[in-house]
């Protein structure tokens, strides 16, 4: 046997301080009612910071600080001047993506791995393309000198901490607006480190405002009557939320919010990619991912082959210490979420369907859950209905391409959907027919800057990334 | 084996009697996506092998080592020290073992044989017409017999890959079924010359009818075209042995050669193997590095993780 000794990415590169206050006009300060929670790591439970957790008080400070950056400095500044800011922060996340994608594993449970090789290049990334648009808007495809919006209320998840505050920032940045960014409660500490990357780009004071908290503190920040513009990637569920209370403002919206992507693999697939496809696509980030091809549906005459190789790729993934080099599928975010997982996993069993998961030992400590798969699941279960956004997939099958059409189509989310096929036509005649905002052909999971992201139906409306994201931060 | 992997192996067997059984079954292979695989292979690229598990890879490397000379100058002299080479690869430490096999040119073969005999390092010689396989079938034969007289005991053919690319797969077959005849007792690899294939389909078609004429190695390349052993193209043939033996029952091993230079790289492609093949083919008698400078970087490698010290070059022998 050839067994890989521990390979640990080194936590000393990280400089975490015992407690961090709110990011408000260019300084770290402490919230006005002195209320906190805690930062854990979710693969030891052990606790990495105390966090400021902001009250109205301080949204509003944060919303004021905003307002008045954007109108006295960034809504001013030329184009050219803000690209010059947005490179330099480009540039100092590149130099310090190591100390990120650590703190990014400690706080989220991700691999570091993916939070190395995926997360990082791609946050670097984002802010790089988007500095190329700042001096560009006027060619950008909405008219002459297209205006920006305003101030941003931005609200991310904590699945990607740091890559959902590129897509929001970079953008907003580049417009020419000016944000107050709340990340998630579970997962803030790179947000954190990110506005000291701000100072130290000396970027101006009140340009990026980051309010830390949970529930309370988003629903304050996207209700101030002195935002103009609402981003939000998150549930369904909260989404909606926002939509009633923004609805009748002058506020503008954009919404990225679940999926339950179909994953569909003809008889005629590249088998051994597909493979890979399926793998990635559905245990990538634990599978804490909205596009995440968390259905699979694989054409009948092909089942047994596909869900063969399956299990036996299955068997080699390697869960555990998020902070190993060789780790593939880390912990757990929250034991909220796993319970969520475990809630809607027992229910596909009890509702009949059959699961599996290949051995693997989990961490007695910490948020786990083992890759796991149902077979023998039907439209009506709800864990072919239900987005579970844990590492578990429902594998279903169909006889045709409209059935697979069919079947993919009928849910309430249209974010994503992959296709594998070796029959190009095949693929554009499903492409044209799918009702999701990305479709993959032949990969899953592929994202890019210049790509644009974004839903049909309950999975959201508006588009990150490319040209088109700037239209959300833009005055069209 | 099961029933059914009886029942397949002798429906797999009858295929090569007809061109068209065999171009149906080949083409009938599911095909291979080229950005996919690589994607795979640079992926398992990123695993980190530390301490231990490079100790213990590097040792595992060192067995599997083809050491190579295949070059029009080769001499008697130099064979010999070759040879000499395989049997106590670092001088100054018995604890390292010795290679997996000496590869040379047929005409070497007797002064290899002088050298190994009675050790447990085999003794691989080229055949067919190596490297073009371009001659007439008899005198590839007659090439392989001759090499198997004096002393081989494990031949690398190539696979008549004009004929491939044409598309006369029986040709190739028959090839190959003619070679392994003539090999008697030696194993018989077959170099694809995955190279000259060009395409990741090509390979896992040329990897099955080489497995399917009973070839009990495939492996990569000549090394004398410009592309040899690649990850992607090993990932491939890896894929290639396993499902052939979940069909037949019968496991097949794999030779990358060409292009392997270095401790690192020799480490990805024992990882590939371990996470596409599993352990059963961890071990020289079904994995083989052709390579001829890769052994001096094991060593290197080798004695700074016994010694903590790199070594220059100089205390390594060249030969």
């Amino acid at each position: 046997m050839f067994e890989y000794a521990p390979a640990p990415e080194s936590r000393s590169v990280v400089d975490l301080k015992p407690s961090y206050g709110l990011f408000i006009d260019g300084t770290f300060v402490d919230p006005t009612d002195g209320g906190s929670f805690k930062s854990i790591n979710p693969a030891s439970e052990e606790v990495l910071a105390e966090i400021a957790e902001a009250g109205a008080q301080d949204v509003e400070r944060a919303v004021r600080a905003a307002r008045k950056a954007y109108d006295k400095v960034w809504g001013p500044m030329s184009g050219r001047d803000r690209a010059k800011y947005l490179y330099r922060i480009a540039r100092l996340i590149q130099e310090r993506s190591r100390e990120l994608a650590v703190l990014e594993s400690l706080d989220n449970g991700k691999p570091i791995r993916e939070s190395r090789d995926v997360d990082l290049p791609l946050v670097a990334a984002h802010f790089f393309y988007y500095a190329g648009w700042a001096d560009k808007l006027s060619h950008a495809g909405f008219g002459p000198n297209p205006r920006p919006i305003g101030v941003a209320a931005q609200v991310i998840p904590w699945n990607f901490p740091l890559l959902m505050l590129a897509w929001k920032i970079a953008p907003a940045l580049a417009a020419g607006n000016t944000v107050v960014l709340k990340p998630a409660e579970t997962t803030p500490l790179t947000a954190l480190l990110f506005a000291e990357i701000c100072q130290q780009a000396d970027l101006p004071a009140g340009v990026v405002n980051i309010v830390t908290g949970a529930g309370d503190t988003g629903r304050a920040l996207v209700e101030h009557t002195g935002v103009d513009k609402v981003a939000f990637t998150g549930s369904t569920e909260v989404g909606r939320a926002i939509a009633r209370s923004v609805a009748g403002t002058s506020k503008k919206l954009t919404l990225e919010l679940g999926g339950k992507a179909a994953n569909i693999v003809f008889d005629d697939a590249p088998i051994d990619q597909a493979v890979e496809g399926i793998v990635n696509g559905i245990f990538f980030n634990q599978g804490h991912v909205c596009c995440a091809g968390s259905r699979l549906l694989v054409q009948e005459n092909v089942a047994d082959r596909v869900l063969e190789s399956l299990k036996r790729r299955m068997a080699q993934l390697r869960v555990g210490d998020p902070l190993d080099k060789n780790t593939d599928v880390g912990a757990i975010n929250s034991a909220a979420q796993l319970e969520r997982i475990r809630e809607l996993s027992d229910a596909g069993s009890a509702e009949g369907a059959e699961r599996w998961s290949p051995p693997c030992e989990l961490p007695e400590r910490g948020f786990w859950f083992a890759p796991t798969i149902f077979t023998g699941v039907t439209q009506a279960h709800r864990i072919a209905r239900e987005e579970i956004f844990g590492p578990v997939l429902s594998v279903l099958t169909f006889r045709t391409p409209a059935e697979a059409v069919e079947k993919a189509n009928n849910t309430p989310y249209g974010l994503s959907a992959g296709i594998w096929t070796d029959k190009g036509s095949r693929i554009l005649w499903m492409a044209d027919r799918l009702r999701a905002g990305v479709v993959w052909a032949n990969t899953f999971n592929k994202f890019d800057p210049t790509s644009p992201f974004g839903g049909y139906k309950e999975s959201g409306y508006g588009r990150e990334g490319g040209r088109h994201g700037l239209e959300g931060y833009l005055n069209v | 084996m099961t029933a059914t992997t009886t029942s397949a192996r002798s429906e797999l067997s009858e295929l090569g009697r007809s061109e068209t059984a065999l171009r149906t079954f080949l083409h009938g292979l599911p095909g291979v996506d080229q950005v996919g695989a690589e994607q795979r292979a640079a992926q398992l690229g990123t695993r980190s092998i530390k301490t231990t598990a490079k100790a213990q890879a590097i040792d595992l490397a060192i067995r599997m080592v083809d050491l190579t000379t295949l070059e029009g100058a080769d001499t008697p002299g130099k064979v010999r020290a070759l040879a000499a080479k395989a049997l106590r690869p670092d001088p100054a430490d018995p604890s390292c073992p010795h290679v997996g096999a000496v590869c040379v040119y047929p005409a070497m073969v007797p002064y290899v044989a002088e050298v190994l005999r009675g050790s447990a390092v085999h003794l691989a010689s080229v055949a067919t017409a190596f490297p073009s396989g371009q001659a007439p079938l008899e005198i590839k034969l007659a090439d392989t017999r001759a090499a198997v007289a004096a002393g081989a005991d494990e031949i690398d053919m190539v696979i008549n890959r004009g004929a491939f690319l044409a598309g006369r797969y029986k040709e190739v077959y028959d090839e190959i079924v003619a070679t392994k005849e003539a090999s008697g007792d030696a194993h018989l690899k077959v170099i694809l010359e995955t190279g000259e294939l060009a395409t990741y389909d090509n390979v896992r078609r040329a990897s099955w009818l080489a497995m399917l004429a009973g070839g009990d190695f495939i492996k990569t390349s000549t090394g004398k075209v410009p592309v040899a052993a690649t990850l992607p193209v090993t990932l491939v043939m890896l894929e290639a042995v396993r499902d052939f033996r979940a069909a037949t029952g019968r496991q097949v091993g794999v030779k990358p050669a060409g292009g392997i230079k270095t401790t690192k790289d020799a480490i990805k492609y024992l990882v590939m193997v371990n996470e596409t093949v599993g352990p059963d083919w961890l071990d020289p008698d079904w994995f083989r590095f052709g390579a001829s400078s890769l052994l001096n970087d094991l060593l290197m490698q080798r004695t700074k993780l016994t010694t903590g010290t790199y070594s220059g070059p100089d205390y390594f022998t060249l030969d």
